[in-house]
């Protein structure tokens, strides 16, 4: 099991200038915070389940960039359909990282469907991302780099971590328009 | 002369291409066919099919943010399946469009339209999308490019109802 808050923030702290990262609502975007503030970044508060589609939208809109998501297992499942659209509008520089704890954590821990028979590897290989794989210790680090940075995508990786909570880190605004904002200005368009 | 004048799709793609808007998303509807297939013959343009209406709100909102306007076309149905979606653009005030064909109002015969036709303008409005309407095709050019701009300048969420009425009731027949 990986420890996700200090293997997020180690992805972080190494990032490239090309990168851009996003986090589903829940404990991802605490995670994503607990880096420290960084315009380059855009974490959901809530629309559980849009993350994926966000990112789509974005990795479709920004080519020359890498865009990096962050999500939980329950954002994942909320739409899982969206992984089948990925697969089908292929976007080479997206990496989906879902941070499977098989729990809702965010919300008391209840087990979601991870924790019983569902694999998100297999539903993201028969949706048809075929650069899919399950990685379940610190030592993974660098095939995650790799993907992130250099192989073609999309991908999707599921990172299977433990289930326990961790303190919230604040973003720099709960304004979403804020939020957007201070992410867009890092962006040409 | 009722020939004379081009499908109405022409109209809203001629807006499409004026506004600058280069993604089209959809769960499709009989109703935007024809649109559809203007869009996937222009190269600037890329179509995206989605598995759920939704999907096209975080998609659209995404899109936005990396620098590129798009429109999301459902049918009245789809509106219920993009409720809570609609959040993200209205707390990030990202300007976002949706083309809605109507189902369930002017001639229906499929009884199952029409709980979400009747719901769609109240739905939208409860999540503060300002809803457009069209009834007459002369209209649907400035009637589109009226709500795209008023997504676009004051950052905020547009639908365009596109009516039963104009769009036409397809009788079903058994067998
Ligand atoms: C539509 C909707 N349903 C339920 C919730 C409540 N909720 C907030 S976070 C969350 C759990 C997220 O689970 P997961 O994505 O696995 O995140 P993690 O376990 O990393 O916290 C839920 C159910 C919500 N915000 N929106
Ligand atoms: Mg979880």
């Amino acid at each position: 099991m990986i420890e996700r808050r200090p293997f997020v923030q180690k992805i972080l702290k190494n990032r490239q200038s090309n990168l851009r990262v996003v986090s589903g609502l829940g404990t991802s975007t605490w995670d994503l915070m607990s880096g420290g503030d960084d315009k380059a970044n855009f974490g959901f508060i809530g629309a559980m389940g849009q993350a994926i589609p966000f990112a789509l939208g974005l990795a479709m809109a920004q080519p020359d960039l890498r865009i990096l998501l962050f999500t939980g297992d329950g954002d994942t499942l909320m739409s899982l359909g969206s992984i089948a659209t990925v697969a089908n509008h292929p976007v080479t520089n997206l990496t989906i990282v879902v941070m499977d704890n098989e729990s809702y954590v965010e919300t008391g821990s209840q087990p979601t469907a991870t924790a019983g028979k569902t694999d998100l590897e297999i539903v993201a290989k028969g949706s048809g991302i075929s650069n899919s794989y399950t990685i379940k210790n610190e030592k993974d680090y660098d095939r995650l780099i790799k993907t992130i940075y250099e192989e073609e995508g999309p991908s999707l990786v599921v990172a299977k971590c433990q289930a326990k909570a961790t303190p919230l880190v604040f973003p720099h605004s709960f304004d979403g328009s804020v939020s957007i904002n201070r992410f867009m200005s890092t962006l040409k368009s | 002369m009722e020939g004379a004048i081009k499908d109405w799709r022409n109209d809203i793609y001629k807006v499409f291409k004026e506004l600058d808007i280069t993604m089209v998303s959809h769960v499709p509807d009989a109703g935007h066919t024809p649109l559809i297939n203007l869009c996937e013959k222009d190269n600037e343009i890329d179509v995206v099919t989605l598995t759920t209406e939704q999907d096209g709100v975080g998609l659209s909102c995404g899109a936005f943010a990396g620098g590129r306007k798009s429109a999301l076309l459902m049918q009245s149905s789809g509106v219920g399946n993009c409720i809570n979606a609609l959040a993200l653009p209205n707390i990030c005030r990202i300007p976002f469009l949706t083309l809605v064909s109507m189902r369930g109002e002017w001639g229906e015969f499929v009884p199952w339209q029409v709980p979400m036709g009747l719901g769609t303008p109240k739905v939208l409005e409860a999540m503060d999308v300002k809803v457009f309407r069209t009834d007459y095709k002369e209209e649907v050019g400035s009637t589109v490019d009226a709500a795209a701009r008023f997504a676009f300048n004051t950052n905020r969420s547009a639908a365009v109802l596109l009516s039963q009425k104009m769009i036409g009731a397809k009788q079903f027949k058994n067998g």
